[in-house]
């Protein structure tokens, strides 16, 4: 398995790389969705941590994940996020259908 | 058509329409703009929006095949112009390919969202299209330092 993608019982966490965007998206999209072919999840949590770049290829990301979850609440997650990719999400709608965990103040 | 002689400063990039190039794009029109002194959060935004314009070419108006993208910046005091140009399958309904979520290509998961996020953080956004001809889309930003 590529090592930005943790599976733990039935909830996949991807660490996303820097910048998230159109290339890095499909990239990611692609091994999700072998990953999901193989085993069963039912969460997926977006790691922020190391991001600092995102564009509405990410927010495609997390919203294709969300419906091929069954958009059921809580299937999708973001942790470590900063202000501008906080932004992003909240200008999409997503937050209404994700939970958003700022990055922890230093 | 402007007097060039109003810019204090001018740059044309011409590359392909590569995925990869997105990269290039974002980042080269960050360098130019430290001229203008932005802010960090400025330079993110302004990122995000010239990665929408470009996205668009490379997804939209060239459906992937490769051709090349034309990027202008210019300075006029505290104001970045950005202009962003193909030559691909132009749209043929710019208001409604400009409304948020919309998006021809859901399947490749695409959000909708791109004109969206380039209105949001840039100050003015024009968009010029002629079906079979291509698309430019023209950005302002004024650096409010």
């Amino acid at each position: 398995m590529n090592p930005l993608f943790t599976a733990e019982g039935s909830c996949l966490t991807i660490a996303l790389p820097r910048e998230l965007d159109h290339p890095a998206s499909d990239s990611i999209r692609r091994e999700s969705d072998r990953i999901m072919s193989r085993q069963f999840i039912r969460t997926i949590v977006f790691d922020f941590a190391d991001t600092s770049f995102m564009d509405s290829s990410g927010i495609g990301l997390i919203m294709g994940r969300y419906r091929a979850l069954g958009m059921r609440g809580n299937c999708v997650r973001a942790v470590n996020v900063n202000s501008h990719i906080e932004k992003l999400l909240h200008l999409s709608g997503l937050h209404r259908y994700m939970e958003i965990r700022p990055v922890p103040e230093q | 058509m402007e007097n060039t002689n109003e810019f204090t400063n001018e740059m044309t990039l011409v590359f392909d329409s590569r995925p990869v190039n997105e990269g290039l794009a974002r980042v080269a029109v960050a360098s130019f703009c430290t001229q203008l002194n932005p802010t960090l959060e400025e330079v993110a935004d302004l990122k995000t929006a010239v990665s929408e314009a470009v996205t668009n070419c490379i997804i939209h108006g060239y459906e992937g095949e490769v051709h090349k993208i034309e990027l202008v910046c210019r300075l006029r005091d505290s104001e970045l112009l950005v202009d962003v140009k193909d030559e691909g399958v132009g749209i043929s309904d710019i208001k409604r390919a400009m409304e948020p979520l919309f998006t021809t290509k859901p399947e490749k998961d695409r959000s909708g969202m791109g004109f969206t996020f380039m209105e949001a953080f840039m100050d003015e956004v024009t968009v010029e299209s002629c079906v079979g001809r291509g698309t430019t889309v023209r950005m302002k930003k004024i650096i409010r330092r």
